[in-house]
Formats: structure tokens, sequence, C-alpha cells
């Protein structure tokens, strides 16, 4: 694990520089990223300033690039809100600071200029800045490299503005290049066609054009790297794509393309927030509290999607309704309803009708909340239901079976394992036990009423985090029953874990490598309870588990409501961000969930009993054959 | 070359501790005079016996378990054994005629099998349980399906500390109630099926120490020094199988206080010829350098597939495990359970009496506990009559096992 992460903080520079590549070169108007590539080492060796910047340092461009923008910044509209143009403003700014390493280019003169007398007045601010973000985590800091991008993303609407202008006269001269280079020797072309380093030497066009071809195949390795879930699912993707409009539930939201094409058919209309974290671009973020109204009035407009699904999406949508077992049940109701009120079309089949519908309904449901694991399971279990119906039950059988089919879904799958669930887990808590929990896990409370009830002496520390402060629900609720409780934030963790004898977590996921993914801060509750040597027992329904691996917490994860932690929420004393909210230069990031690797898990409580993290893989496999079968 | 240097070294290093092993009974004779070396008492005849015949101090909590382990030890030399056998030929058949009669204890049945030192108490139990149903006069699969619960019940609630006990009878109704071909025949077909697959069941419970020790011996290699603790009787069949595979091995026995298991151990190997070493149990960190694998045997595996055995293999795992050492397990599949402790103390307590040969004032607590549980991360292989298994693939086997 620590071989893991340590690596990962040292090296982050770098991550970010490719993360810069191939976010930008797709759309590269500009000749920039030649030298964002070439930078470093020139940097280092060739510019004036090349003794005082290290060939690692990406930050100090940035802020010489901030320092000598200031004007256009001002000058430019502030709109650019598009992913794409963010990308455009990353890259842009970016090589600004390290052009002072490219001296020969002619498009550069004007803008090389300024940076290039930076070393005196440049290393001042960068001093400055560096004292402001260097306490920072890995995280943190990716976030303060992000503000550049958001600063520049203004300045860069006049390089907009010239883009498409730009993308015309590149298409003559791509072609015209292209025989160039054909001539050229074949290998040197391959090179120049795929990494732009090479034709950074030739004229800032024939960058543009080298950049273009680069973007299929980076952004083909971005859905790869992001998204290694099985390929079945990925073929399903294109289809839906195509076919049924339903957007993939993990899309990537930092294809500008597909975002386009997802907006145009979205029910829901979201305003995307515009200060995006870099590392976490591909999720999708809203702006909270538009969509609300605005699909309130639709309410009539909409007569594809039944009421009852309607409902559900909005409950998620303000967040009524939390918690994986509670929405996963909303669905399934919801599905029930739109079962029970059914009639297939006139020359249409049940079978292939209701999964497109349901299709369609999920696809809303997506727009308003990404889904959970436990939802995708249980939309699997209904539309593979659906396609199993014997052709030769009638419309009301087949209906009715579907009905009892979801019926008994949640029944045996949720609320019974539920209780298995807290009968093993009742078997762990002896009296005189510390039991720690973090959040509000429905099923650990379960195990804690139950175990109270069975008149086992123990005590619960209840762990909270802001902004969500679910803990307090789950006190209330066990002092009520008269439970000795002690309440704590998660700052507070490594301070009282010494006195907990085990920690009961819940879980939305578990991935087939034993990764517990969960409520954001549960990794961080684990991690801190295993170097305390104190067992980690996961309470998580078998239907939530997935086969899919996940190494990170980057690369599926979910964002919430960045004002929420802007802003605390009774404390009027508290409003130094005030104001600041739409700056450029600040970005929030409010993680939904985090993943937790297997080693810090002492065991995962499941209907099918106590198994080690090790075990999943088993269980997904007689899940799945149980699921087959039935 | 280096291999047969290996071997040629351990062969001269056998006949030289053979030697050592003659003089060092002299000195252990020599010691058990002075007062210091007391805890060596129960080193040579049979002071095993009287420690379990010694008064208790607390009879209630002492695991049963144990006690009919430490009974079996005391008498387990390979010529009382064949004495044994024969003794307890007689109430085999007086057993099936109890069945007979109304009143049929599984407890009683159970204890006469339990006698054959030979028979691990699962199997025992598996036997009683097959008698059970040959005993019942049950008239429909319900009745008899209750029935062996009840029985498998009593059996688990007369000795909770044994976690093969427990186990064997989960497997057995597991195994003998689970067949779907059952409820399409007549009772009385259908009855002798269950008689029929629970007399495989326990056959092939017997043959598992057999498949465990013939697995075993491709990790056993020529030269090689082999560390046990306890007295497992399967790891006695694996040593025994690779002396008879004309094998040239060491074995460093620990003592195994407090009942001297590895005293007993021992003496079983040395009349196998195999040249042994006995250590102090605390003396194993000291020769861990010479030693090239560490084999213990179990009293459960749990879900975790970390083991759960004679106090002591804990200490013996974590010294290996620093050194690089590997650390097998033999266990029959019976001694899979669906335990899972988070800890030492997350388990039934099995008490023992624990003779210090001094008088201990009545302030001084003892610990007494028989077994601990060693964690997965520091086992390298299972042996078991399932096959060579890591620890992760135990939950594996018991979740098929059991679901």
């Amino acid at each position: 694990m620590e071989s893991r992460r340590n690596p990962r903080a040292v090296v982050d520079p770098k991550v970010r520089q490719v993360g810069f590549f191939t976010s930008s070169q797709p759309d590269s108007t500009h000749q920039p990223d030649p030298i964002a590539s070439e930078s470093h080492p020139v940097a280092s060796s060739i510019s004036p300033s090349g003794n005082s910047l290290s060939p690692v340092m990406i930050p100090p461009p940035r802020h010489n690039s901030s320092d000598t923008f200031p004007l256009r910044a001002a000058a430019a509209a502030a709109s650019a809100v598009s992913p794409s143009s963010f990308s455009y403003s990353t890259r842009r700014d970016f090589p600004d600071g390290s052009m002072t390493a490219s001296p020969g280019r002619v498009s550069r003169a004007s803008f090389s200029k300024p940076s290039s007398s930076l070393p005196g007045v440049g290393m001042d601010s960068m001093a400055a800045a560096k004292s402001s973000s260097v306490p920072a985590s890995g995280l943190t800091t990716v976030s303060v490299v992000n503000m550049p991008p958001g600063l520049s993303e203004k300045e860069s609407d006049q390089k907009k503005n010239s883009k498409p202008l730009k993308e015309k006269t590149t298409k003559a001269e791509r072609r015209a290049l292209q025989e160039a280079q054909r001539a050229a020797k074949a290998a040197a072309k391959a090179e120049g066609g795929k990494a732009p380093l090479v034709s950074s030497g030739s004229v800032a066009s024939t960058n543009v054009k080298a950049a273009k071809p680069a973007k299929p195949s980076s952004q083909k390795n971005d859905v790869a790297v992001a998204a290694p879930g099985p390929s079945e699912k990925k073929g399903g993707q294109t289809e839906k794509d195509r076919k049924k409009d339903a957007p993939h539930p993990r899309m990537q939201y930092d294809d500008e393309s597909r975002v386009v094409k997802a907006k145009r058919r979205a029910v829901v209309k979201q305003t995307e927030a515009k200060n995006r974290v870099e590392l976490f671009r591909h999720l999708p973020q809203y702006e909270h509290g538009t969509q609300l109204p605005d699909l309130e009035t639709k309410f009539f407009q909409l007569d594809p999607m039944h009421p009852a699904v309607y409902k559900v999406g909005l409950q998620y949508l303000s967040g009524d309704i939390s918690g994986g077992n509670a929405r996963c049940i909303a669905m399934l109701q919801a599905f029930q309803e739109v079962v029970k009120d059914y009639s297939t079309p006139s020359e249409k089949t049940l079978n292939r009708d209701m999964t497109a519908k349901i299709s369609s309904y999920v696809s809303f449901l997506i727009e308003c909340r990404p889904l959970s694991v436990s939802m995708g399971n249980a939309i699997r279990f209904v539309k593979n239901r659906i396609a199993k119906l014997p052709i030769t039950l009638s419309e009301s059988e087949a209906k009715a079976a579907l009905q009892s089919d979801i019926e008994r879904f949640i029944n045996e799958k949720i609320i019974m394992a539920d209780t298995v669930i807290v009968k093993h887990a009742v078997t762990k808590i002896r009296d005189g036990d510390v039991l720690l929990t973090y959040g509000s896990p429905t099923a650990v409370e379960m195990v804690l009423l139950h175990a109270h009830e069975l008149k086992k002496k123990f005590r619960v520390l209840v762990v909270d985090s802001r902004p969500k402060l679910e803990g307090q629900l789950l006190l209330r609720r066990l002092i009520k029953r008269g439970i000795n409780c002690t309440y704590t934030h998660i700052n507070a963790v490594s301070y009282i874990m010494h006195e907990v004898t085990k920690v009961f977590l819940g879980a939305s996921s578990v991935l087939s490598n034993g990764t517990v993914y969960s409520r954001v801060g549960t990794a961080c509750v684990a991690m801190v309870a295993s170097a305390f040597r104190v067992p980690v027992l996961v309470c998580c329904e078998a239907y939530k588990f997935h086969e899919r691996v996940q190494l990170d917490s980057i690369c599926s994860n979910e964002l919430g409501d960045p004002n929420a932690i802007s802003k605390v929420h009774g404390r009027e004393d508290i409003n130094y961000l005030d104001g600041l909210t739409n700056n450029a230069n600040l970005q929030f990031l409010n993680l939904m969930y985090d993943a937790t690797p297997s080693d810090y898990i002492s065991m995962i409580i499941t209907d099918y009993g106590m198994v080690p993290p090790t075990s999943v893989p088993v269980i997904v496999r007689e899940y799945q054959k149980e699921h087959s079968l039935v | 070359m280096d291999f047969l240097e290996r071997a040629t070294e351990t062969h001269l290093r056998r006949i030289f501790s053979r030697k050592q092993l003659k003089r060092k009974k002299n000195l252990k004779s020599m010691w058990r005079r002075s007062a210091s070396f007391i805890l060596d008492r129960s080193s040579n005849s049979p002071p095993m016996a009287d420690t379990t015949q010694t008064p208790f101090q607390n009879p209630d909590a002492i695991s049963a378990y144990y006690q009919t382990r430490a009974a079996h030890h005391g008498v387990i030399t390979s010529d009382w054994l064949a004495q044994a056998q024969a003794a307890v030929e007689q109430p085999d058949s007086s057993v099936s005629d109890l069945g007979a009669e109304r009143s049929f204890n599984v407890i009683d049945e159970f204890n006469g099998w339990r006698k054959q030192p030979d028979l691990a108490e699962a199997v025992a139990a598996i036997r009683a349980m097959a008698a059970v149903i040959r005993a019942s006069e049950a008239t429909t699969m319900m009745e008899l399906e209750i029935e062996l619960k009840k029985a498998s019940d009593t059996l688990k609630s007369w000795d909770k500390t044994s976690i093969s006990l427990t186990a064997g009878c989960d497997l057995f109704i597991r195994y003998v109630t689970r067949t779907s071909a059952l409820e399409y025949e007549d009772f009385n077909s259908a009855k002798s099926r269950l008689l029929e697959r629970a007399e495989k069941f326990g056959e092939i419970s017997c043959k598992a120490r057999k498949i465990i020790a013939m697995l075993s011996q491709d990790f056993i290699f020529d030269g090689c020094t082999v560390l046990v603790h306890g007295l497992s009787r399967v790891v006695l069949e694996v040593l025994k199988t690779a002396a008879q595979n004309n094998k040239l091995f060491r074995v460093l026995c620990t003592e195994g206080r407090p009942d001297g298991t590895g005293v007993l151990l021992s003496n079983e190997l040395s009349k196998l010829d195999i040249p042994v070493k006995l250590l102090l149990d605390s003396a194993v960190a000291y020769s861990m350098d010479e030693v090239d694998m560490v084999f213990v045997g179990a009293d459960g595996v749990v879900e975790s597939g970390g083991i759960i055995n004679m106090m002591g293999t804990y200490q013996i795992a974590l010294v290996a495990h620093s050194m690089n050492k590997p650390v097998y397990v033999a266990a029959e599949s019976y001694k899979f359970a669906r335990l899972y402790p988070l800890d030492q103390k997350d388990m039934a307590p099995a008490l023992r009496p624990i003779e210090f040969g001094v008088k201990i004032p009545a302030k001084v607590e003892v610990e007494r506990s028989a077994r601990d549980y060693t964690p997965p991360q520091y086992l390298t292989l299972l042996f078991t009559d399932l096959g060579v298994l890591s620890p992760s693939v135990v939950s594996d086997e018991l979740i098929q096992l059991y679901l």
C-alpha cells in the first residue's frame, strides 16, 4: 500500500504533465504542445532562467502566466465553460511559463518576451505562491495546479475566437503537410503524427496538424485507463450511444463530443460547474439547485417518463433519498409501478419494448444522479428477468411475474440480507467492546441496535464528517434506544482510535479485488484503524458486490455540490470565501466516495457469511451463478 | 553438486544427531534430578497420562477436546495402538445393538468411537452420526433430518471447544442431506442412501490423512530440516511417508509444554529412524536459521485461511515469517470451520491444566488457554485432502462446502 502511495506523491508533477498532454492535444489550436513537452529538459539547460528552474517544477510557469497575462484575462469575456475550453487553457498557460525555453518560435515571440524577463519578478511570485500551496496534500496540489486553467480560461476565449479560422486553414494545410511528410521517412512520419515533439520544430500549423491525429489515440487511452470495466460493458456503450440515447453509466465527462451529445438528449438541464479539479474532469459536476424548478415545470411535457420514475429521479436530485439500499429500493419500486402500468404497444414484443423503456428510465435516473453499483446490479437483474420471460406468457402473466421477481429481489437481496448480516455481525460484538462507526451505514445501525437488544454491553463511537453530518442522524437513533455513544468528527479519529476495539463500516460497493468503495472518509478511518491494529469489519450485502477492479478513488467517483464545502451552515462568521466561489483560481472538490484497499480490511460481513476480502471474487462468482439459475 | 553435498552432510548429521540424542537423554535424566529443570519431567514415559488424571483446578472449564487428545497422546505408542484397536472392536458391535434400543445416545456412541486413538474426533463424530441414522425410527425424511440436527446439536454442545467436532457435524449434515435425489424415493431406500453417503463420508475422512501425506511429499526435499510443533497425527503421517520414501531429512521437535507432545512425537520419529532433535518451546527463534520449513497440524482451519492450533503455533509462524521460512499446515478438510476469529481472544476459550511443578501462589494468574490463532498472512500453504491450497482459497472451499 505504502509503496503505491509514496511514489505517487513524488511523481505527482509528471502525472500532471501527462494529463495535460492528453487533454490538450486533441484541441490544440496553437503550437504550445511541443513546447510543453520539450519545456522540461530545455528549461533546465537552455533558457536564461534555466538554472533557477528545476526540470520538475511545473507550478512556476503557471504563476508566470498568471502574472504576465492579467490584462488579457481582464479583457476577455468570462464565458468559456465547456470542458474543452479547460483543456485549451491548461495547455495554454502551462507552456507559457516554459516559453522561455523556446525562444525561436515565431508566434511565440509576443508571449515569450514578458516571461523571459521573468527570472527576477517571477521567482518572487513563485516563491510566494509556493508557500501557499506547499502544505497541501497530493490532491490539493493537483487542484492548485489547475488554477491557471481556470484563470486562463478567460484568456483562452481570445484564442477561441481565432480557433474556427485556424481550423479551416489547418485542414488545407494538413493535406499539404501530409504529403510532405509522406515524402519523408516512414518512421519519422509516424513519429511526427503521434508525438507533437517531433514536429515542434516546424511551423505552428504543423503542430496543430500533428496534434489532431493524436486525438483519437489519446482519447482511447483515456477511456481505457479510466474505465477499466468489463469489455462487455464497453461494447454496450457504443451500441447504446447509437441506439438508445442512454448515456453510459461511466461516461467520461472530459470528452467534449460525448458530453455535447449527452446534453442534447438530456431531460434534466444541468449547468455544469465551472471550476473543476483537474483529476476529476471526467466526472460530471453540476451547479446544484438550478435544475429542480426547471424539471418540475417540465412534468407534464415529459410523456414518455413514468411519473413514479420521475418522482424517484427528483428525489435523487434533491437528495431526499440517499444511501445505497434506499436508492435501490426506491428505484425498484418505481420499476414495479412501471411494470404495473405497462401495456405493450402494438407490433412490439414485451421483452424488447420493456427493456428499451427501462433503459430510457435508467438514463433519466443517471442524469439525476450517477448510479450506484447496487442500482446497476439491480437494473441488470431486472433486465435479465425481462429478457428471460418466456414468450408463451400472456402480458398480464408476464407483468405479474416481473413484479413478483422485483419484489423478491427487494426482500431476499436487501431486506433478508440485512437480517443475515446482523445475525453474523452480532456474534462479533462482546461485552465491553468499544465500536467505532463512520457516517450512517444502515447495516451497521441495525447491527448495533440488535446487539443492544441482546443486552450486550458496549459503547459506540460515531465518527462524522462535514458536509453531510449523517452521523448525527445515526447518533440520534442510537441514543433514543439508550446506547452509550460518543460523537466526534473525523479530525479526531487518530486520537480516539486507541480506545476502540472494533470498527464497523458500511460500503456502497465491494469490488472484486477486495477494495471497499464507500462514503468518502471511510478509507481514512480504515487506515487509522489498521495502524492501531483494530480489526475493521465491513458490512455489505452481496448484491452490492461488483466484478470490477478499482485501484484508486479517481477513475470512478461522484462529485457533490461544491457549495456544500464552501459554506458552513449556521456560521455566518465564517465568510472568508464569500464572493470567491466563482473565482477562477478556486476549485472545490467535494468527493462523495473513496476506495479502501483490501489490506486495511479484516473481514467483510455479507449475507453469505463472514469472508475475508480475498474471497470477494468467490462471492461474485457464486452470486452470478445463482442469478443465472434463478 | 550443492545438493549432493547437502545430502551427505545431512546423512552425517543424521548419524551424529542420533548419537547426540542418546547423550541428550542422559543429560535429561540428569537435569530431571535438578530442581531447575523440572519443566522437563514429562519427557520419558507415561507422565502424560498422569497430567490428565491429576485433579483439575476447574473441572468444568476444562476442554474435553484437549483431554481426549492428551489421553491419546499418552498412549499413542504403536504397540498400544494395536491393543486398543482390538479392545475397541467390542463397543463397536455393542453399539449397533444399542441402536435397536429406544434410549440411543449420541454422546455414548461418540465416546465409543472417540476411544480409538487413531480416529480423529471429527471422524468419530461422523461415525456416531451415521449410527444415529441407523438407529433412527423416524418414518419421514423430515423427522430424520430433525433427529440428525438434534444429535449434532447435542454433540456440539457436549464439547464446545472442539472445532473439528463442530465442523465435522455440520459437514456431515450438509453432505448427507443435500441430495435432491432423496425426494423422489420412498423413505426406506432414501434412508439406506443416506447411510451409504454417511459411510462414504466417513471413509473419505479416514483416507484424508493418507492423501495429505502423499500431497506433501513433493515439498520435503532431501537434506531439509523440518520444524514441527505439537503432536499432529497428520504431520506424523507426512513424516512417516517421507521416511518410507527414503527421503533424507531432519526434524526439530519443540517440546510442546505442558503436555510434552513434542517429546512424544520425537519418540515416534526416532522409532522410524528419522534424525530428530528436541527444542525448548522458547528455542524456536534460536534454531530457526537451520530450519528449511515449518510443519504444523491444525485443530481447525477458519474462514480467513488462518488456523487454530496448539498454543505456540502463532509464535512459531511469526518467527518463521520474519525469517522467510515457509510454514506448511497439514489439515483434513473436515477441520474447515465456519469461524472467523478477529484476534486471539475472539474464540471460545479452551482451557487445560498446566503443571508448573512448583507451587504457584494463589494470587498469580495462569494463562491456561490451550490454543492460539495464526492469521493467514503467516501461513504459506495448507495441505488438505482437497489439494494443496493457499490460505485465501480456504474461504472459497468453505463457501462451496457450506453454501
